[in-house]
C-alpha cells in the first residue's frame, strides 16, 4: 500500500509539473521538465500514420502489459489538457480503449465504430490483434486520481469546487502538489477556502509525507480558522495520531474545542433563524385574528379557513397565469397577494354582515357560529378542489438558499420573514394613521364610549373583519409556499394563531409581535432538546401555565372599558 | 330561574332514558325471527349515545350553569375512557396477540420489560373505577384553580382549554408514553369475566349506562338546584357582583368544573366499554366543540337539552355519514350557525315557549343571555 502511494505521489509531482508548463509558460521555463515531461509534450502533433517502427510517446504506455506502466502513462496522458487527451481517459473509464497487440496502436471503440486514438481517424483493425486496455485497481486509482486533477486544475468553477470540497472530505496525499498549484492558480474566494481546506486536510492525514512541526501547526490554525464539521473530523482523526507530534496534536484539540464552540453558536444562530421563520408564520396567520379579536372581541374560528382561502388563491391565479400569460410565472405571487386579499376581504364582509352581525354581545355563539362555518368553508372546498392537496409551485427566486457563516438561509423563508414584516407595517399604519384606525381604536378601547361619539360601529366591525380577513389572505399567500395546500391547511394553524393572539393580549399588534416570536423561537428551541411533539406539549403547557398568571396576555389593554 | 321546561322534566326524561334503553335491551335478548327483536348494532350505537348524553350533561353543567364555554371537555372524556380502557386491556390477559400475560401487546411490540408504574393495579376494577374519577378529577382541579383563581374567562379560558385538550392529544399520540399511541387501546375480550361481544353482557352495559346516565341527570338537577344552584347562576350571570356580595365565585366554579370532569370521565368509561376502542383521536378539539353544539342545539342550562341534543345530533350524524357522507360537515356546520342565530334557546326552550303558549302558566323569567364576559 505505503509503495503505490509513493509510486501515485511522484506520478503526481510529474503531472503537477507539467501543469505548471500547460498552464503558466513564465514559471514553465523556470522548472526543469523531465525527460517523460518532454515526452508528454509531443503528442500534440499528429503521429505519422504509416510508422513502421512507430516512436513510443505518452499514449504507448497504455498498450503495456504492465500495471505500473498503465497506470504511469495515464498520469502523463492526464497532464495534457488537449481533447484526444480527454477523449482517451473517458473511454478508457467506460472500457473503451482497446490496444494493439503489437504494443503500441490504441484504438476507441464505442457507439461509432473504431477510431485510433492518436490520430482520430476511422480505422478498421483486426479484432483479434486487439485486446481491451488491461484495468486493476491501481489503474483505477491512477485513473481517479487524475481525473479529480484533471476537475481541479482545468475544470469548471464549479467542478474545481466540487473536486476540492471532496478532497477536503477524503484526503489523499498524493494530491498536495496539485492542490498547491491550483491554489495558486485560483481567483475565486470560495474555492480558495476549500482548497485551503483541502490541503489542511491533506497534511493533516495520516499518510501524508509532512512532518514539519511548524507546517502541521500552520494547517491546524487554518482548520481552526475554516471550521465546519469536515475539519473537526479532520482534526480529530490527527489528534488521535499516536505517532503524530505533541505539540501539533494539542493544538488540534483546542482548535477542536474552538470549532465546537463555534458551531454551537452557528447552530444557535440557525435555529433562531428557523424560530423566526416560524414566528413570521404564526404572526401573519396571527395577524388578522388579532384585529378582529381586539375589536370585536370575537375569536373567529373560520380564520384558519380564510388563510386556506388565500393559498387557494393563490393556487387560482398560477393556474391564470400560466393559462393566459406564461411568460410571467415568475411574478405569480405578486399577482396573488392582491387578489387574495380582495377574495378574503370580500368573503369577510360577507361573513360579518351574514351572520356575526346578528351575534354581538355573546363571543362564545359567535365561537360556535364560525366553527360552524369553518366546517362548511373546509367542506366546500373539499368538494370543489377535493380533498388532496393542489401543486403550487415556488418562483425560481425564491426556491435555493445561501450560506450565511455556518448558516443555511433557504429564500422562501427569508421572503416570508420580509412579507410579515411588511404586512405588519402596513398595518401598523392602517391603524395609526387613517381614519378608519383611529376609529378601530376607539372601538378596541371603549365600544360604547365610541358609539357616543359618533362613530359607527356597525360600519367599523364589518370593515375590521374585513381588513382581518384580508390578511387572512395575504397569510394564504405566505403559507402556500411552505406548506401543503389542502383543504385541512387552515386547522393545521388555528390553535396556535389562538394562543398567539391570547398569549399577546388584545388590541395590540407589538403583543401579537412579541407572543409570535416568543412561541417560534421557543418551539424551536424546545425542538431539539424535546423533539417535536413534546417540545411543542411543552410550549401549550407554559402558555397555558402563563394565561393563569397573566390572563390578559402579556400586554392587556388597560382602561375602563375593558373589564365587563 | 333555572326552572325552565327542560330542566323541570329531568326526572321524568331521565324515566324515559331508562325505560327506552330497558326495551332495546330486551329487544336485542329476543330471537332474530321476533319481530320485535333489536339487532346487536342498534345496542351499541345507543350505548354510545348515552355516553355521549353524559358527555354532554358535564358540558352543559359548567356552559348552561356556569357560563364557562369549555372547548376542551373531549379531554375528560378521553382521560376517563383511557382508565377504564387500561382495566380492559389487563383483561385480554394471555390472549393477546403475544400471549404474554403480564404486558399488554402493545408494550410487547415496543420490547418493554415491565409495565410502567402508572399501570400499577390496573388489573382489579376497582383500581379503575378510582382512576376513571381521580385522573379527570385532579386535572380538572389543577387547571381550574389555576384558572378560575386568576380570574381567565370568557373567550380567553375557552381557547386555554382547547389548547389543554389539544397538548394531551399530541401526548397521547406517542408510543412511548405507554398508552398505546396511535392506536390507542382495543381488541377488548371481557370485563369482570364476562364477554364483552356477548349479547347479554351488551344489553346489561346498555341498561347499566342508561341508568346511571339518569342517576347523573338527577344528581346534576339536585346540584344546580337550591341554594348552590342559586349561587352557581349568579356567578355566571353577575360574577363581579356575586364576589361583592362576599361570595367566592371561584371555589364556586372550581367545584362545579370538577364535578363535571368527572362525569365526562364516566361517560368516557362507558364509551370504551360499549364502543370497544379509545385512541388519541377522541382528544381531538374538534370533538369537545361538537359535544358543545350537541348542549346548545338541546338548549343550555335545562340538563334534558343536553341529552336530548347529544342524541338527536349523534343520530342524524349516523344517518348523514351512512347516508351521504359528504353532506355529514355541511349539516354539522349548518347546525352550528342555525342553532346560535335562531335557536338561542335550543329545542327546550323552543318546548317551553309552546308549552307557555298552550297552558297560561305565569310568564317565567327566561334565562338571560350573554355571559357577562366579553
Amino acid at each position: 500500500m505505503r509503495d503505490i502511494r509513493w509510486r501515485l505521489a511522484l506520478a503526481t509531482i510529474i503531472l503537477t509539473a507539467s501543469g505548471y508548463m500547460a498552464v503558466s509558460p513564465v514559471q514553465a521555463q523556470t522548472d526543469t521538465p523531465s525527460a517523460i515531461q518532454r515526452q508528454a509534450d509531443q503528442p500534440a502533433a499528429p503521429a505519422p500514420v504509416v510508422a513502421v517502427t512507430p516512436a513510443p510517446d505518452a499514449y504507448s504506455g497504455l498498450a503495456s502489459t504492465h500495471f505500473d506502466v498503465i497506470a504511469a502513462s495515464i498520469a502523463q496522458i492526464g497532464s495534457q489538457e488537449t481533447p484526444q487527451a480527454h477523449d482517451t481517459l473517458k473511454a478508457l473509464a467506460s472500457h473503451h480503449l482497446f490496444a494493439g497487440n503489437d504494443g503500441h496502436a490504441l484504438y476507441i471503440h464505442d457507439g461509432d465504430g473504431w477510431r485510433d486514438v492518436r490520430t482520430g481517424i476511422p480505422a478498421s483493425p483486426d479484432p483479434n490483434q486487439v485486446h481491451p486496455v488491461r484495468v486493476n485497481n491501481r489503474v483505477r486509482l491512477a485513473l481517479a486520481e487524475v481525473q479529480a486533477g484533471q476537475a481541479l486544475v482545468t475544470g469548471t468553477p464549479a467542478q474545481r469546487l466540487a473536486a476540492a470540497s471532496r478532497l477536503a472530505e477524503h484526503p489523499d496525499p498524493a494530491l498536495l502538489l496539485l492542490v498547491d498549484h491550483a491554489l495558486d492558480t485560483s481567483h475565486d474566494a470560495a474555492l480558495d477556502a476549500t482548497l485551503k481546506r483541502a490541503k489542511a486536510a491533506i497534511i493533516l492525514s495520516p499518510g501524508a509525507p509532512v512532518s514539519n512541526p511548524a507546517t502541521l501547526l500552520a494547517a491546524v490554525a487554518s482548520l481552526r480558522a475554516q471550521g465546519g464539521l469536515t475539519s473537526r473530523a479532520v482534526l480529530a482523526g490527527f489528534a488521535g495520531n499516536e505517532t503524530a507530534p505533541t505539540q501539533a496534536r494539542d493544538a488540534a484539540r483546542h482548535a477542536m474545542a474552538s470549532i465546537d464552540r463555534r458551531e454551537k453558536i452557528w447552530a444557535l444562530g440557525q435555529q433562531a433563524f428557523y424560530g423566526l421563520s416560524l414566528g413570521s408564520v404564526l404572526l401573519l396567520v396571527a395577524m388578522g385574528l388579532a384585529i378582529t379579536f381586539g375589536v370585536m372581541g370575537v375569536i373567529n374560528m373560520a380564520h384558519g379557513e380564510l388563510v386556506m382561502l388565500g393559498a387557494y388563491t393563490t393556487y387560482l391565479v398560477q393556474k391564470g397565469v400560466l393559462a393566459v400569460a406564461p411568460g410571467l410565472s415568475g411574478f405569480t405571487l405578486v399577482l396573488a397577494a392582491p387578489a387574495a386579499f380582495v377574495v378574503c376581504s370580500a368573503i369577510g364582509v360577507l361573513i360579518e354582515r351574514s351572520l356575526i352581525r346578528f351575534l354581538y354581545g355573546r363571543p362564545l355563539e359567535t365561537l360556535l357560529a364560525t366553527w360552524g362555518l369553518s366546517l362548511i368553508i373546509q367542506q366546500a372546498v373539499r368538494s370543489v378542489f377535493g380533498s388532496t392537496n393542489v401543486a403550487v409551485s415556488t418562483p425560481g427566486w425564491l426556491s435555493g438558499a445561501f450560506q450565511l457563516g455556518g448558516m443555511t438561509i433557504t429564500m422562501n423563508r427569508l421572503a416570508i420573514m420580509l412579507f410579515a414584516a411588511a404586512v405588519m407595517v402596513a398595518l401598523m399604519l392602517v391603524l395609526r394613521r387613517t381614519a378608519l384606525g383611529l376609529e378601530m381604536r376607539a372601538v378596541t378601547q371603549n365600544r360604547r364610549m365610541a358609539t357616543l361619539m359618533g362613530i359607527r360601529t356597525a360600519r367599523v366591525d364589518a370593515l375590521t373583519f374585513a381588513l382581518g380577513s384580508g390578511v387572512a389572505g395575504l397569510a394564504g399567500v405566505a403559507v402556500s409556499q411552505i406548506d401543503n395546500v389542502s383543504p385541512n391547511l387552515g386547522q393545521g394553524y388555528i390553535i396556535d394563531s389562538f394562543l398567539v393572539v391570547v398569549f399577546g393580549g388584545v388590541g395590540n399588534l407589538w403583543g401579537t409581535l412579541a407572543a409570535a416570536m416568543t412561541l417560534g423561537i421557543g418551539g424551536k428551541t424546545l425542538e431539539p432538546l424535546l423533539g417535536a411533539v413534546s417540545g411543542k406539549i411543552l410550549l401549550l403547557v407554559l402558555v397555558i401555565v402563563f394565561i393563569q398568571r397573566c390572563p390578559r396576555g402579556m400586554f392587556p389593554l388597560r382602561g375602563r372599558g375593558i373589564e365587563s | 330561574m333555572t326552572a325552565g321546561f327542560g330542566f323541570r322534566n329531568v326526572p321524568r326524561i331521565a324515566c324515559m332514558v331508562v325505560i327506552v334503553a330497558g326495551f332495546l335491551s330486551l329487544g336485542s335478548l329476543l330471537p332474530d325471527s321476533n319481530p320485535l327483536s333489536v339487532s346487536p348494532f342498534i345496542v351499541t350505537l345507543v350505548g354510545k349515545y348515552l355516553a355521549y348524553a353524559m358527555l354532554a350533561v358535564a358540558v352543559d353543567l359548567v356552559w348552561g350553569f356556569a357560563g364557562i364555554l369549555t372547548l376542551g371537555h373531549a379531554a375528560f372524556f378521553a382521560l376517563g375512557g383511557y382508565a377504564m380502557g387500561m382495566y380492559l386491556t389487563r383483561e385480554i390477559g394471555t390472549r393477546g396477540v403475544y400471549g404474554n400475560p403480564d404486558l399488554p401487546d402493545f408494550m410487547v411490540f415496543l420490547s418493554w420489560k415491565s409495565l410502567p408504574w402508572y399501570w400499577w393495579g390496573s388489573n382489579h376494577i376497582l383500581m379503575a373505577i378510582v382512576l376513571v374519577f381521580l385522573v379527570p378529577g385532579i386535572l380538572a382541579g389543577l387547571f381550574g384553580w389555576l384558572a378560575f383563581r386568576s380570574r381567565v374567562s370568557g373567550v380567553y379560558l375557552s381557547i386555554v382549554t382547547q389548547a389543554l385538550t389539544y397538548a394531551l392529544m399530541l401526548a397521547f399520540f406517542q408510543n412511548g408514553l405507554g398508552f398505546g399511541g396511535n392506536n390507542g387501546l382495543t381488541d377488548f375480550k371481557d370485563i369482570l369475566g364476562f364477554d364483552l361481544h356477548s349479547q347479554t353482557t351488551r344489553a346489561t352495559m346498555l341498561v347499566f349506562s342508561a341508568l346511571l346516565l339518569a342517576g347523573t341527570m338527577i344528581g346534576a338537577r339536585w346540584l344546580v338546584s337550591g341554594r348552590f344552584g342559586r349561587l352557581l347562576i349568579a356567578v355566571r350571570d353577575a360574577e363581579s357582583r356575586t364576589r361583592f356580595l362576599g361570595y367566592r365565585p371561584e371555589q364556586v366554579k372550581l367545584l362545579v368544573w370538577v364535578v363535571s370532569a368527572m362525569i365526562a370521565a364516566l361517560g368516557g368509561a362507558l364509551y370504551v366499554i360499549q364502543v370497544g376502542i379509545i385512541n388519541p383521536g377522541e382528544f381531538a378539539p374538534a370533538n369537545s366543540i361538537e359535544s358543545v353544539i350537541w348542549v346548545a342545539v338541546g338548549g343550555r342550562g335545562t340538563i334534558c337539552g343536553a341529552v336530548i341534543g347529544a342524541v338527536l345530533v349523534n343520530f342524524g350524524k349516523t344517518l348523514l355519514t351512512a347516508w351521504l357522507p359528504e353532506a355529514w360537515l355541511y349539516g354539522l356546520g349548518l347546525l352550528f350557525i342555525l342553532t346560535t342565530l335562531f335557536l338561542p334557546e335550543g329545542l327546550m326552550g323552543l318546548g317551553h315557549q309552546v308549552m307557555r303558549r298552550r297552558a297560561e302558566v305565569t310568564p317565567e323569567v327566561t334565562q338571560t343571555e350573554g355571559d357577562a364576559e366579553s
